[in-house]
């Protein structure tokens, strides 16, 4: 961005600019693998740090630990059921804590302090690899909970309630996974960026309410892609009748 | 945009939309994050959790039985308590009529002794009053007739 004759040191803009890491001919994006690990890493600390002592009067991280865990098993278990939602609560948990706090961690840690030889460090999830890889994680878990629990009759589905539905149930498994990504990486990105644009411009104060509002909204985007999971493995093992 | 200056034999292009190998190696990373939350986090979090839960549901089904309990009890005492009231009270009642019945008998016995006595002293007042009397008769005889013979003799 050389628009400007000047450039101010924590706005610049770069948009799909990769730190590639080349492994044999296979090329990865390295800020998002170094993002995510430093991501996950805190989140790891946070549950071991939580976990250490789990006692029956809960103190200190247990009790987020706690309140997270209660939310999840929630949301799993109103979308998927009483009878089948402890089997996929950790998958449904896990794609919540990790976008959650991929998202969070975007926002909130000043990636711009580290320098990347090439491209930048930001939300793991403002790649479209990684939200791609969570919503085929997805579909397959889908298929893969229909498949176990009900066999081939798991594919009557498609014809419920009646055939005419046939051409529209296949579709919609392509664009279930579709829409799934695609809403994450374009709201995470287009967050990013709209942050990124006003700080560009006005450097004080005037993007704050933007921030607040990415805050917003990544929250919501975890919360939608989680509850998303949870729906559609809830309706690959519901029974029909 | 910078990305297309960069661009170099060996380095692709870059771009949004980039898909390469970072898609199935997330994919992986995603899963054995699941794995590790799930020894780490979701297991011993969810024992805890389900643990006080049933810890909790256990003891108010004992306190309710508890309470039951002592709400037996209380009505099992309320209706001692009510018994032993009643009791109290026929004794009072009892009680005060034997006093009654006793003041009465006393005052009768008492009342009649006294009239007995009364009459007694009228009787021997009456008995004493004639003996004075025929006394008294006997002496006005006796000077009466001494004093006839008295004139008798002087004239």
């Amino acid at each position: 961005m050389a628009l400007l004759p000047f450039t101010l040191p924590f706005a610049e803009l770069e948009v799909g600019n990769h730190l590639y890491w080349q492994i044999g001919n296979l090329n990865l994006h390295g800020q998002v693998f170094l993002s995510s690990w430093i991501l996950i890493g805190a989140l790891l600390a946070l549950v071991l740090v939580g976990t250490r002592k789990l006692d029956r009067d809960p103190r200190g991280v247990q009790n987020l630990l706690e309140f997270l865990w209660d939310y999840l098993r929630d949301l799993a278990r109103d979308q998927i059921g009483e009878k089948y939602y402890r089997e996929w609560l950790p998958f449904i948990g896990t794609l919540f804590l990790f976008i959650f706090v991929s998202n969070w961690g975007g926002a909130l840690i000043p990636w711009k302090v580290f320098e990347l030889p090439e491209g930048e460090l930001g939300a793991p999830t403002a790649d479209i690899n990684t939200t791609v890889a969570m919503a085929l994680l997805v579909s397959l878990a889908y298929f893969y909970a229909g498949l176990s629990k009900k066999g081939l009759r798991f594919f009557e589905l498609y014809v419920e309630p009646t055939p005419i539905m046939l051409p529209f149930k296949i579709i919609e498994e392509f664009t279930k996974p579709l829409s799934l990504s695609f809403r994450l990486f374009g709201n995470i990105l287009a967050d990013e960026l709209a942050v990124g644009v006003l700080v560009y411009l006005v450097p004080l104060i005037v993007p704050l309410p933007v921030m607040l509002l990415g805050l917003f909204t990544s929250a919501i985007q975890a919360l939608i892609f989680a509850t998303l999971a949870a729906f559609y493995i809830g309706e690959g093992l519901h029974e029909h009748h | 945009m910078t990305w297309l200056l960069l661009a170099e034999a060996a380095v692709p292009e870059g771009g949004l939309f980039d898909l390469d190998a970072t898609l199935p190696l997330m994919a992986v990373q995603v899963v054995l994050l699941t794995f590790l939350l799930n020894s780490l986090f979701f297991r011993p979090v969810g024992k805890v959790v389900e643990d006080r839960e049933g810890y909790i549901s256990t003891s108010l089904a004992d306190a309710k039985q508890k309470l039951e309990q002592v709400q037996r009890l209380e009505a099992e005492l309320t209706e001692q308590l009510r018994g032993a009231r009643q009791a109290a009270q026929a004794a009072i009642l009892e009680a005060e009529q034997e006093v009654d019945n006793l003041y009465r008998e006393a005052i009768a016995t008492t009342e009649a002794d006294a009239n007995r006595t009364r009459e007694q002293a009228r009787r021997e007042i009456e008995a004493q009053r004639e003996q004075a009397q025929s006394q008294l008769m006997g002496k006005v005889d006796e000077f009466s007739t001494k004093i006839i013979q008295r004139l008798l003799a002087v004239s």
